[in-house]
């Protein structure tokens, strides 16, 4: 019977959404900054798992070590594409900045696919003990990873916007950009500190994911692309709906695959998609912006 | 009227390169300049004048690809015929398609035709028994007009530049029409253009419907020329690089789109050298022109020689 199977495609779509959840509030994280929409995004998730695979495997580094120097290398890159690429571009028009982030993220592969070649690399999981029999479903360790990892950043990025006098610095940058120039908040810092955030949280979902699907040098795209979707579902620039827009997209497309076929799984994940657009126009989260003359 | 120079000149340009260039391959790459050219045209109509962009202009490019390869493989049509039914089905799914989505702003819109786009190659892949699935489609008929096949490298050659001539020229002059002028208006949003009392929905809708209308056009004279097409030649990515073919040639610059469609393609092959280092010159190469050349191409390169002129000049006094 399928509809035994309902818990476990629950589970194995709540795992993968976490990871386009992660992404996707790395899209909202800059797109509140700066209105940008970052195509690298991918390409931060792709390399924070090739940097993980590339120091444990090959310069065996200690998984816990590799983990943090990935994320801080990500950020680093992330500091780098909004200071030197963005920062220099001679243009502010979004679609040309939107465009550079493009050649960016074809730069990116094209480095990742020097140097750790074109083949698809594994990356062992974190704990190595038989899976979990939950309700029915089957859980890896590697997916209670996923999702405990998921859970923890929410709530600290949670208690960094609220509670941190640099994570409310970002909020009224996001919410009045001209106004927090006006109380002093050094803006161009925020948005500095904004992509370093987005590239670590990029990084950490690839590191996550790469022991279930593995890693190879142009992976990032359609997990960019699902969490760019995700973003847009949840409303774009609300941080929450991004979360809840991307456990939602895995679910469906769990289901979809399930249920339906799983060859045309992500074109009906898009349907679904197109057609959350044609209904609320702003996504699942997001308030209809109304227009006075 | 637009001023006729500069299309007599690229008129002249087209007739004589072929009996310049002797290689078939490079005319056949320069056939595939002019089709991408068309294909910007609209596009450059969408983003340069109703600041309108779409990520899905490669499945429109493809349904014209598509449509009229399997309407004249599996049906039987005639060529001329099957394009003309393609162009009509990408027209009408560009209709259907424009009413709810050109309602989205800004990044919606964006999402919405790239989730299109991702739809159409899924069902390229997956609907084997039509599209040939990965595999591609294969033995499409070429072009044929009054016993002169017109798929042949050197006639194809002109055939494409003659229509991209004379869609530019069309272009240039309805631009200048009052509704043409009306179009212009909108990218500066919709406020100023609806509260003089333009259509702004009824003109988005019909200038999505142009632009399709154009890239599905492109798409069926790519399909009978190649005689062959496979679903990664119309997905997101190939939409990607249109829409960068419009930056590059600059946004609302309909020459410009020439410039860019040309960059593009010819880039991959002067970086072929360095197979290993493609991708990634490819990349940066492309982060650059942007970075540096965001008005385009074209009128950068016009500013540089200008500069260049005066310096001349000045040093001659």
């Amino acid at each position: 019977m399928l509809l035994d199977q309902l818990p476990q495609f629950l589970l194995s779509g709540l795992t993968s959404g976490s990871i386009y959840a992660l992404v996707a509030v790395g899209f909202c994280i800059i797109y509140n900054a700066t209105g940008l929409v970052n195509f690298a995004q991918g390409e931060f998730v792709m390399l924070g798992a090739m940097l993980m695979i590339g120091l444990t495997q090959d310069m065996g580094l200690a998984m816990p070590v590799a983990f943090v120097t990935s994320i801080a290398a990500a950020m680093l890159l992330g500091v780098f594409l909004e200071r030197v690429p963005l920062g220099l571009a001679r243009s502010r028009h979004v679609l040309i900045l939107v465009l550079v982030t493009v050649g960016f993220s074809i730069a990116a592969r094209g480095a990742a696919s020097l140097i750790w070649g074109k083949t698809a690399r594994a990356l062992p999981a974190f704990s190595t003990e038989a899976p979990l029999l939950v309700a029915g479903a089957v859980i890896s360790r590697q997916a209670l990873w996923i999702l405990a990892v998921t859970m923890i950043c929410v709530a600290l990025l949670h208690l960094f916007f609220q509670r941190t006098a640099v994570g409310q610095a970002i909020r009224a940058v996001s919410d009045n950009r001209h106004g927090a120039i006006l109380v002093g908040v050094p803006v161009a810092r925020m948005v500095m500190i904004s992509f370093a955030l987005s590239a670590g949280l990029g990084a950490t979902a690839g590191m996550l994911i790469a022991p279930i699907t593995g890693m190879h040098y142009s992976a990032g795209v359609m997990l960019g692309l699902k969490g760019f979707a995700a973003a847009i579902l949840g409303g774009y620039g609300h941080v929450w709906g991004a979360v809840a827009g991307g456990l939602l997209l895995g679910v469906l497309e769990s289901l979809a695959a399930g249920f339906v076929s799983s060859a045309y799984k992500d074109a009906l994940a898009f349907l679904i998609l197109l057609c959350v657009l044609w209904i609320r126009p702003a996504g699942l989260f997001g308030k209809a912006r109304t227009r006075r003359v | 009227m637009a001023a006729w120079t500069p299309y007599a000149a690229l008129a002249l340009a087209v007739l004589a390169t072929p009996w310049l260039v002797a290689d078939t391959y490079l005319l056949s790459l320069g056939s595939l300049i002019g089709v991408f050219a068309l294909a910007v045209t609209g596009l450059n109509l969408l983003i340069g004048m109703a600041g309108q962009v779409s990520l899905g202009q490669a499945a429109f490019f493809g349904l014209g690809a598509y449509g009229s390869g399997i309407l004249s493989v599996h049906f039987g049509l005639p060529v001329g015929l099957a394009m003309l039914c393609a162009v009509g089905i990408a027209c009408l799914v560009a209709l259907v398609l424009a009413v709810p989505t050109l309602k989205l702003e800004g990044h919606y819109l964006v999402m919405a035709t790239l989730g299109f786009n991702i739809i159409f190659t899924i069902v390229c892949i997956q609907w084997e028994p039509m599209t040939g699935g990965t595999s591609g489609l294969f033995g499409i008929p070429g072009m044929e007009l009054a016993g002169v096949n017109l798929s042949d490298d050197r006639i194809f050659f002109y055939v494409v530049w003659a229509v991209l001539l004379v869609v530019l020229w069309l272009c240039a002059n309805f631009l200048r029409t009052r509704p043409g002028r009306a179009l212009r208006s909108l990218h500066q949003g919709d406020l100023l253009p609806a509260s003089l009392g333009v259509p702004v929905t009824r003109y988005k809708v019909g200038l999505f419907t142009a632009a399709a209308l154009l890239t599905a056009l492109a798409g069926a004279l790519y399909a009978h020329y190649f005689q062959f097409i496979s679903p990664h030649s119309f997905d997101m990515f190939v939409s990607l690089q249109l829409v960068t073919m419009t930056a590059l040639g600059g946004l609302g610059n309909l020459w410009g789109g020439i410039f860019g469609a040309a960059f593009l393609l010819l880039l991959p092959e002067w970086l072929h050298a360095w197979p290993d280092l493609m991708i990634l010159l490819h990349g940066l190469i492309l982060m650059l022109v942007l970075m540096f050349c965001p008005k385009g191409l074209l009128p950068e390169m016009g500013v540089a020689i200008q500069k260049v002129v005066r310096r001349a000049r000045r040093t001659r006094i």
